[in-house]
């Protein structure tokens, strides 16, 4: 065996090389860019105009914002497919604490995410300290909480919300500067965020090369971050021309980075990965592997208790069909994403993207006017087409 | 005799690595082969390519076998031509009976109707060859490795098997189940039938090779003809490692300080079958400075016990007292146990120690993220600077520590799992056949690694199989089986008779 020290390796394979090893993470990017061309060719344009931007994150925000826990889930090894009816259940409550029971909102919003809390607590308690697999416990779940929700709405359609409630999902950040339109808290945001990348990414490089730690090749990176940062520009740019930034939008971002540094910079993310990687040697290198399960389903119950409330918020009424079926959509967004099925792989990163992958399919799919029929059909075949791409990677780098 | 095989400049390349730099193999019909190297030296990717395992394109070089040029696209072609592998990593259904595992995919059966009967009489007749007196319907399950891995070898001769590859078949062995297994390669070969066997244990390898290849950093370096001149162990080892070595253990000056660890009463029981009492009475202590030495058979319990004192990871009903500096210690779970000084280092590295997804950086600090974080953040360049320092402490062969772990050799594995518990900082380090598939040079570093601990007044608990390792590195041997402790030896009175005795006569 030769032992070749890494510049040498790297220069030895080129950028092709790289690319090669990496082509899970930019395919992701690339197909998400693919596809949006696409769309923005067939819709006549429509998909980028502003009002349609911001529609789509309007539209995709709670499947985003369960991506996230689905993810740390899907690491851990296990899976919730309760997701999609405790979001509508957690729905139900709301409408009918605050219109049924005229309760405030400021008190309805905490008592609903520390409902959503309880029950993920609830399968967190049998999948840990049990063992009952995941997919039992949540397929149960899916099953209670759908016919609690019926129960609660006693089958009938509640609403509509006052409109404090209604901001949750509908309300859009002030212009700070007092232009209104453009907006330029939306312009001022999208500078920013695209500046803070760049230097952070610039930052993580610089630390690298001290380190000796094998980073991207300098084109990739420019390239990468020319996309990401013009994207963003370009985003908040359109969304200015609207009506500035949703509030929804600044949720999702901030419980994006939150979660992307948890998982990969902290001790607690570590833990996670090893517990899915292999249950047993975390276990025996003194992981409290049962905790860290329990924590990940009360993670999951909490977002998906705060989607079901800005789903709510959005529809401006709670139905007894809320939520059904978007745990599909949720898992479909975590392993087009590049997750794992047998845990311990994946990224937050990869599940949004993955989310905004269905989101633009969905979306685009609609404007065409696509049957939901196809759509369907379309939506399940990109599923497997992204996970055997991931297959047929692995199996070729053997 | 004529060449059965012959391997002409294979070369094959990973990302990174070349494994296999130009290797020449020539293999004669009839002959017992033995190929040994070092740890990551290439052997078991050699074994792949010449299996199909990569198949024809995915390595260059030409592979001529029974006279013609040979180009497997997978392991079925190959073992139509009568070539079976066994990976070092058992492939055996643990929930299936020896009789379905024998005959898995190649199921005696007509238009798709397994036929019982003759599956159990031929599998009786292949259990028979191999010396085994189980039951075909027995689960693997149930059955020890040694065990297992005569079914392994009573599944190759199910398929007219010419050319056997083992390896490293007795890694995981015991002294007679190895010296069972080497008696049925010599009966086969009497038979006719060829085999290459893969080995650290050059005592093995003199005993039935006929030939001997030795490969270095992915290169034939030397082939030694047992027929014709007398293969020395020492010669082996200095072509495997490019230079002298005049011994195989490191010298000790034995240090026994103060009491550091010990354990009292100790009683476990089996965690399923609850009448079934693993350990028993159990009183044993361990010294700074001092390494001591468990021996005993495979089942005796060690690792049972081992396991059970470190944070209760086996057993249940779990009785009896840890003190650690004479006071009494909480090691109720792994984490505190850990806290307490504890380590253990597994004897099955791929199931219990490693995450094989994962980098070699984030094993090796997997045990100890708080030394590498600051309030619950990872400080990733701490972290690729402690993996450096064992890659380098270690000699873990790899050209980089972002590499999976998946990707490494047998050797190099144990050395990542070994890495991350003497990072976790242990008082006493209890090693579970820390040795196992390990080559030579690598053990005496090993060897060294251990009588610097306990230069630093650390505690070693040793279990191993291999009795002339521990009489080689212990200063004192406690001797266990059926679940007891039977005897307590210095290093001045123990001896593989001693040992032995005390083990038959209980
Ligand atoms: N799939 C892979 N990807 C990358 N590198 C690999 C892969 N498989 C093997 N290697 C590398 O090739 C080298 C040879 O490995 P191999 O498993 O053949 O060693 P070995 O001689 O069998 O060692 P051991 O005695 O430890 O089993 C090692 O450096 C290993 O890291
Ligand atoms: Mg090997």
């Amino acid at each position: 065996m030769e032992l070749s020290d890494t510049s040498n390796r790297d220069a030895a394979n080129g950028l092709g090389g790289y690319l090669l090893k990496h082509l899970r993470e930019y395919g992701l990017l690339l197909a998400l860019i693919a596809i949006m061309a696409f769309f923005q060719v067939v819709t006549d344009g429509t998909l980028l105009k502003a009002v349609n931007i911001t529609n789509l994150f309007l539209q995709n925000s709670y499947i985003i914002i369960m991506a996230l826990g689905m993810l740390v889930v899907i690491v851990a090894g296990h899976i919730d497919l309760s997701v999609g009816s405790v979001m509508g259940f957690v729905g139900a409550l709301a409408a009918v604490m605050i219109v049924e029971w005229s309760l405030p909102v400021g008190l309805t919003i905490p008592a609903c995410l520390i409902m959503g809390i309880l029950i993920g607590a609830w399968h967190g308690y049998w999948v840990a300290y049990w063992k009952i697999p995941s997919f039992i416990v949540t397929l149960s779940g899916m099953l209670v909480f759908r016919g609690l929700s019926l129960w609660l709405l006693e089958g009938q359609s509640v609403g509509p919300f006052p409109k404090s409630f209604q901001l949750l999902s509908t309300g859009f950040i002030p212009d700070v500067f007092g232009i209104g339109r453009p907006n330029g808290t939306a312009l001022a945001a999208g500078a920013i965020a695209a500046i803070l990348i760049v230097w952070l990414g610039l930052k993580a490089r610089a630390r690298n090369a001290k380190y000796g730690i094998e980073g991207e090749p300098m084109p990739f990176f420019v390239i990468r971050n020319a996309i990401v940062a013009g994207a963003l520009l370009f985003v908040c740019y359109k969304l200015a021309a609207f009506r500035g930034l949703p509030n929804v939008l600044v949720s999702m971002v901030v419980l994006t980075v939150i979660y992307a540094f948890i998982t990969e910079n902290t001790t607690l993310g570590r833990r996670i990965y090893a517990l899915g990687g292999n249950e047993k040697a975390a276990k025996l290198s003194g992981i409290k592997t049962e905790r860290l399960t329990f924590l990940a389903f009360v993670n999951m119950g909490m977002l998906a208790a705060l989607a079901g409330l800005i789903f709510a918020a959005r529809l401006n009424t709670a139905t007894p069909k809320a939520g059904f079926a978007v745990e599909l959509d949720v898992i479909a967004a975590v392993f087009i994403g590049g997750a794992s099925m047998s845990g311990g792989v994946g990224k937050i990163v990869g599940a949004v993207v993955g989310a905004f992958i269905m989101g633009v399919m969905n979306n685009g799919m609609s404007i065409m006017g696509i049957g939901i029929d196809y759509q369907q059909v379309i939506k399940g075949l990109v599923l497997l087409a992204a996970v055997f791409f991931d297959v047929y990677n692995k199996s070729k780098q053997g | 005799m004529s060449a059965l095989l012959e391997m002409r400049a294979i070369t094959k390349t990973f990302p990174g690595v070349k494994a296999l730099d130009n290797v020449n193999l020539t293999v004669k019909e009839g002959e017992i082969h033995a190929l040994v190297g070092e740890n990551g030296a290439g052997k078991s990717t050699l074994m792949k390519v010449l299996s199909g395992v990569y198949p024809a394109g995915s390595y260059d070089g030409e592979i001529h076998y029974d006279g013609a040029l040979a180009q497997f696209g997978g392991i079925a072609d190959s073992e139509k031509r009568g070539i079976i592998i066994i990976h070092q990593e058992l492939a055996l259904v643990p929930l299936l009976s020896i009789a379905e595992n024998i005959f898995l995919g190649n199921e005696q059966a007509a238009s798709g109707i397994i036929n019982w009967r003759e599956t159990f009489l031929r599998t009786e007749d292949l259990l028979k060859k191999v010396g085994l007196s189980e039951a075909p319907t027995t689960l693997i399950d149930s059955i020890g490795v040694g065990k297992q891995q005569l079914v392994e070898i009573a599944k190759a001769l199910s398929k007219d098997v010419r050319l056997l590859i083992l390896d490293e078949p007795t890694a995981a062995l015991s002294e007679s189940d190895s010296q069972a297994l080497l008696d049925l390669m010599l009966e086969l070969k009497a038979q006719g039938v060829t085999s290459i066997i893969i080995s650290h244990k050059l005592n093995e390898v003199r005993r039935v090779a006929d030939t001997v290849t030795v490969i270095r950093d992915g290169g034939t370096v030397s082939t030694m003809d047992a027929r014709t001149e007398d293969i020395t162990e020492d010669r082996i080892v200095r072509d495997m490692v490019g230079r002298d070595m005049a011994h195989r253990y490191p010298a000790r000056t034995r240090r026994a300080g103060d009491m550091l660890m010990q354990v009292s009463d100790w009683n476990v029981w089996h965690p399923e079958h609850q009448d079934r009492q693993m350990i028993r009475d159990v009183n044993l202590d361990v010294r700074a400075g001092e390494v001591v030495g468990i021996a005993g058979l495979m089942g005796a319990g060690r690792t049972e016990l081992a396991m059970s004192v470190f944070g209760r990871a086996y057993g249940r009903n779990i009785s009896g007292e840890v003190r650690m500096h004479g006071k009494p210690a909480d090691v109720s779970t792994i984490d505190r146990a850990i806290a307490a000084g504890l380590a253990y280092v597994t004897e099955d590295r791929k199931s219990l120690g490693l995450i094989l997804e994962e980098t070699i950086q984030r094993n090796i600090t997997l045990a100890n993220l708080r030394d590498v974080s600051a309030h619950g953040v990872i400080n990733e360049a701490e972290e690729s600077k402690v993996a450096e320092t064992y890659r380098g402490a270690m000699n873990i062969r790899t050209p980089s520590v972002f590499q999976k772990v998946m990707n490494l050799s047998g050797g190099n594995q144990q050395k990542v799992v070994l890495s991350k518990w003497l990072f976790a900082g242990p008082e006493v380090l209890i090693l579970d056949e820390p040795t196992r598939g390990i080559d030579v040079g690598a053990k005496f570093e090993i060897y060294n690694i251990i009588n610097d601990l306990s230069a630093q007044g650390k505690g070693v608990i040793m279990i191993s199989s291999e009795m002339p390792e521990l009489l080689g590195m212990c200063d004192r041997i406690y001797v266990m089986n059926e679940g007891a402790l039977v005897g307590e030896l210095t290093a001045e009175e123990a001896s593989q008779e001693r040992i032995m005795s005390l083990i038959v006569t209980e």
